[in-house]
């Protein structure tokens, strides 16, 4: 087979949306990926390692190969006898899949939660109490001369964000570096911080107070304190008065806001803030996604169910609770019993006391490589990789639909998230009522 | 020498997304992810070296790391554990209603552990079903 | 495909005349045809009111903007969950429902095609998505292009054969189905947190204006042949008298005429039709906008109505929303979309007793009773601005019904109640009339043949409704004809029974419309070039990802039409 090259492919790992990828491969092999970032060059070029490469069942203590029906098939039956099955995941898969896991979890009475759950759902509830003063990431490249990184660390997490959409981009209004200030708020000077014109160094879990106190000194009002969150007022008033002069201010916050002590106050915060700053000038938040679908799996659950996440569809009609109906919680209560995981590592990542809930329980898992979850399932059935393998709807970091591209063919027998669901949804359907 | 209070902050790295997507069993991911990056000021409060073994506990859990030498600093204090399987042994339950586990800003104590070996993937796991 | 033959209703078809006479309906195949076979199924509707599925011109149920909505207004999906049935998903509803309860609740109430009205090009896949999913009614989308870079570049360059070429090139792209332009260069002003008031106010760093803008776009939807007028939301909308810029924008394109209908469609004028200086004397500006359109066929119009209850707003008018959050002091969502155009949402709550509200609620039943031909104004509530779709059957029996509206009337703030006209106009609508605003007028609007009315080689979409006209005077019985527009005793879809007394029996697919306009190769060719040379620049996704393709709707219809250029 001769060498190509496809031009325009979508990276499906970060929610930067980076579309200009030009991948060259040959067979199944991918030589190199060219116009990303490094994350972007491993997730193409060593799609191959740690497959899972056949449909696995559990027989004792190991799993052992079976046939694709029959792991559907012990799926199907797995998630149609439990009472309160939880399908989790969903960020690193295409919005077609997302579909048919909502489908699914409507067949059986489940939970269905993503791993916004764990990230920046506290940024959907901020959002639900103060609203979001958003744009897309253009808008922010062609005017914004002040930026702002809050607990957040792109160079890290999103690492082409900064040159295609703020400091080193180019855009209308503004065209280099010179154009625009940086300032980075952070617990610790990271990567990104050392780019900055400004960088304020937080006290960890000072957060609220200090995007309080920004927010009173935008209103004009007096800081009574000496220092707020280790950051002399002085300061503070500074930064506000760069929030304020700028023409087209662009907030960034990640995960610091919404894991620190605070979660969606936190967030409200930070929300409220650009709202208030609306009043005295341009300013918009736009909050750092982290998986490449995340935005996607909110997007779907809402406009099928009516909430992004934590949706509770075990009565007949979507429920919205977080604190009740969200994965974590539900699995400390003990109350899950059985989950199917799609593209995640909840065994992994959740704390201990929720992983440990899990592994207690029967677990199908569809992934395209081995993990610490599929170790521990009843079922495995190994997926195509969404952007390599499978051609896929997501979403990127500010709501903009992409398509992913199929660029090589998945393994021999290996087959695509939305296929597999659908196939489970099949399976259920002729199982009927359940008792 | 006793330990050190700090505070746990969990996040991504570079090195732990680049090495997950080869495969979380490989040692590149273990190498990426278990390790505990300190403040080059506490390292020498604390007389540990790099690459040497720590041990971080909270009141959820506690759990071995390879200590590394903070390219990020300062930030006294505060030490940086990537996500995954080896920071997930620090975090409780508890979302305090909002369906969102406090990750970051976790209060913790951090003690050199030289003897003690960072656990593999297999068994983080099955620490976890105890 | 099984034959249907709906026998015996009373039928209202405006576009072929027929008022109220007793008729058979035929289908076959999904269309209406001239005579079945013995063999047909039959659906006795003796006496009952038929009339055409309801065309929905302009309601907000698709998108990002809508879907940000529901987002962000779970309190808005608690007090209406819809559980699923044995033919139905679950889902919720209220002034922003997801997406399968919109599908099942306009077919509730007779509905078989409704129109996104405002889909930012860039996000417009997503549009699609929702559109895609939403069960049952046929649909399709319009795309905003009143404050595209583009646009606004080939205005100024004065080069109007690319700028049609380039807005074909869009409808293609996006698979949209119209031109929209809301606010025009207003949101590009949002950009600095600015606004445009008038149509000669300069858009800045553009050097063109609104009124060029309108014009231009309006120049191309006739060079092009486009199936409908251009569906424009004008400046303004948050200043407390805007009704002289809504005449103004009404008349700067008086003289482009277009061949199979008016040039352009002004929507929800409700919200652009208020006089006065500030908000503490706002009057109807009603009687000067519904003369303006009586005297002159260019243009036509919707009311958007207000309802008193709680409404989500929602719109590509950034700008407006900001100043009008100002007031409702709720929770405010913006989302401006780079080079094309923005959108803006903020909950509210309409009060009688405000008399703003009242004011407004009254402008647009004035509007209605007061533009004397039905083929020109029709019947929306600017879903969910003004209030949600689920409304219609009681603004259904406002119009038929002074009784009715007097009731309203009788509640609402005193001094709005003595500054409007509406208590004085005796006008009612008939059922025909009625069956001509949300249907025949909307289908015609819209250039779409095959709908909106019952002759053969229609698509076989009809609603039943239960009320005998021969047995009921509108007038008087406006609850029962309120009832019997919420919950039709029969809803058919491409010739299948989808509603049986208001209740969803079938889930069916409908298709989306998109028009696909031709134009010679060459002007193609160049203004792909401009693009090429500049999309990069102005956005952040690769020219070569921005299309929809044709196999992303689910169901395709396009409409190709032929360009002049």
């Amino acid at each position: 087979m001769p060498r190509t090259t496809l031009q325009n492919v979508l990276c499906t790992f970060c929610a930067s949306g980076c579309d200009n990828l030009e991948i060259t491969y040959d067979g199944r092999i991918v030589d190199s990926a060219r116009n990303g970032c490094a994350i972007s060059v491993s997730r193409f070029t060593t799609a191959d390692e740690s497959r899972i490469l056949k449909p696995l069942v559990r027989k004792g203590r190991t799993l052992r190969p079976t046939t694709f029906a029959g792991s559907i098939d012990r799926a199907a039956r797995i998630l149609h006898n439990a009472k309160y099955p939880l399908l989790y995941g969903w960020s690193q898969t295409s919005c077609e899949a997302i579909s048919k896991g909502i489908e699914l979890a409507e067949l059986v009475g489940g939970l269905i939660d993503n791993t916004t759950t764990s990230c920046h759902g506290p940024t959907i509830l901020g959002v639900q109490d103060a609203g979001e003063a958003t744009c897309t990431l253009g808008e922010v490249r062609h005017s914004a001369d002040l930026i702002i990184y809050w607990a957040c660390n792109p160079v890290h997490s999103h690492p082409r964000h900064t040159d295609r959409y703020t400091i080193f981009s180019e855009g209308r209004f503004r065209k280099t570096r010179k154009d625009r200030k940086l300032i980075v708020v952070d617990v610790r000077k990271t990567d990104t911080a050392k780019l900055a014109d400004r960088f304020i160094q937080i006290q960890p879990n000072g957060d609220y107070e200090l995007l309080t106190a920004l927010r009173t000194a935008i209103k004009g009002e007096e800081i009574e304190q000496d220092s707020v969150a280790g950051v002399p007022v002085d300061t503070i008033e500074e930064i506000a008065d760069m929030m304020m002069e700028c023409e087209f201010g662009a907030l960034f916050f990640g995960l610091g806001l919404t894991m620190s002590m605070g979660k969606h106050r936190n967030t409200e915060a930070a929300l409220a803030l650009v709202r208030d700053l609306n009043y005295v000038t341009k300013f918009v938040v736009v909050p750092m996604r982290g998986w490449f679908n995340v935005t996607g799996a909110n997007e779907v659950s809402t406009w099928q169910t009516g909430y992004p996440y934590a949706v509770d569809l075990t009565q007949g009609y979507p429920r919205f609770n977080p604190g009740d109906t969200s994965a974590i919680d539900a699995l400390a209560r003990g109350e899950v019993d059985a989950a199917l995981v799609v593209a995640s590592d909840p065994v992994s990542h959740f704390p201990r006391a929720a992983a440990k809930s899990l592994l207690e329980i029967p677990i199908v898992t569809v992934e395209p490589k081995r993990t610490p979850t599929s170790d521990a399932s009843e079922v495995v059935i190994p997926s195509a990789i969404i952007g390599v393998e499978a051609a896929g709807t997501i979403y990127r970091i500010d709501g903009v639909p992409l398509e992913a591209k199929k660029v090589i063919e998945p393994p021999l027998g290996v087959r695509t998230d939305e296929e597999i669901l659908d196939a489970i949804i099949r399976r259920v359907k002729k199982m009927g009522a359940r008792r | 020498m006793p330990g050190l209070e700090v505070t746990v902050i969990s996040g991504r790295s570079l090195s732990q997304a680049r090495s997950r997507e080869r495969g979380k069993f490989s040692d590149e991911y273990s190498r990426s992810v278990a390790i505990c990056e300190i403040d080059p000021d506490d390292v020498k409060e604390l007389g540990a070296l790099e690459g040497e073994n720590v041990r971080v506990k909270t009141e959820f859990g506690e759990v071995v790391l390879r200590a590394t030498i903070s390219r990020q600093a300062p930030h006294r204090r505060i030490v940086f554990i990537p996500y995954g399987a080896w920071a997930s042994m620090l975090f409780g339950t508890s979302t305090h209603t909002s369906g969102m586990p406090t990750l970051k800003g976790l209060k913790a104590t951090l003690e050199r552990a030289p003897e003690a070996k960072v656990a593999s993937l297999q068994e983080i796991t099955s620490m976890k079903t105890k | 495909m099984a034959e249907l033959l709906i026998r015996n209703g009373c039928v209202f078809d405006p576009l072929n005349s027929i008022e109220g006479e007793r008729k058979d309906i035929s289908i076959r195949d999904g269309k209406i045809v001239e005579k079945v076979g013995r063999k047909a199924r039959v659906l006795d509707v003796s006496g009952l009111t038929v009339m055409p599925g309801g065309v929905d011109i302009h309601s907000h149920i698709a998108g990002s903007k809508a879907n940000c909505a529901r987002m962000m207004r779970p309190e808005d999906h608690w007090r209406d969950p819809e559980p699923k049935t044995k033919y139905t998903r679950s889902g919720v509803g209220h002034t922003i429902p997801s997406v399968f309860t919109t599908g099942y609740r306009y077919a509730r109430m007779g509905y078989t095609t409704v129109f996104e009205p405002a889909t930012p090009p860039l996000k417009t896949r997503h549009t699609h998505e929702e559109l895609n999913d939403i069960p049952i009614i046929d649909k399709g989308c319009f795309p905003l292009l009143g404050n595209n870079w583009f646009v606004m570049e080939y205005i100024k360059q004065g080069r109007m054969e690319e700028l049609a070429a380039y807005v074909a090139w869009m409808l293609e792209a996006t698979k949209g189905y119209a031109i929209k332009i809301v606010n025009p260069g207003g949101i590009e002003a949002w950009r600095w947190g600015r606004n445009l008031r008038h149509l000669d106010d300069k858009i800045p760093n553009f050097d063109v204006t609104p009124r060029e803008i309108v014009r231009a776009l309006c120049q191309v939807n006739k060079i092009l042949n486009l199936p409908h007028a251009v569906h424009i939301h004008p400046n303004g909308l948050s200043e407390p008298g805007n009704y002289q810029t809504t005449l103004d924008t009404m008349d700067c394109i008086h003289d482009i005429q277009r061949a199979n209908g008016p040039t352009m469609h002004v929507t929800h004028v409700q919200f652009t039709g208020r006089k006065g200086w500030s908000w503490a004397d706002v009057r109807s500006g009603a009687t000067e906008i519904a003369d303006y359109v009586n005297a002159h066929d260019h243009v036509s119009i919707d009311p958007g109505q207000l309802i008193f209850t709680n409404v989500t707003w929602m719109t590509a008018d950034g700008p407006a929303m900001f100043a009008l959050f100002k007031f409702s002091r709720t929770k405010w969502f913006n989302a401006d979309v780079e080079s094309e155009t923005g959108a803006g949402v903020v909950s509210a709550t309409y009060k009688k007793s405000n008399y703003v509200n009242a004011i407004q609620w009254g402008i647009a039943l004035e509007l209605a009773l007061l533009v004397k031909d039905p083929w020109k104004v029709y019947l929306t509530t600017d879903h969910p601005n003004g209030g949600p779709f689920t409304a219609y059957p009681r603004v259904i029996s406002w119009l038929v019904s002074k009784e009715a509206r007097q009731r309203v009337i009788d509640k609402i703030n005193k001094t709005a109640r003595r500054r409007l006209d509406l208590p004085g106009i005796d006008r009612e609508y008939s059922l025909h009339e009625i069956a001509t605003i949300t249907r025949a007028a909307t289908a015609k609007s819209l250039g779409l043949g095959c709908k909106g009315h019952l002759g053969a080689g229609a698509d076989a979409d009809i609603a039943v409704y239960g009320i005998e006209p021969r047995n009921v005077d509108p007038a008087k019985d406006y609850e029962a004809v309120r009832k019997a527009f919420a919950r039709a005793a029969f809803t058919v879809k491409d010739g299948r029974i989808v509603v049986k007394n208001g209740e969803v029996v079938r889930s069916t697919q409908g298709r989306t419309f998109w028009t696909k306009p031709q134009v010679s190769e060459g002007i193609m060719k160049t203004v792909v070039s401009d693009l090429e040379q500049k999309f990069d620049d102005y956005y952040t996704v690769c020219m070569a990802n921005y299309p929809i393709e044709e196999r992303y709707l689910t169901a395709s219809q396009a409409i190709a039409t032929r360009g002049d250029v």
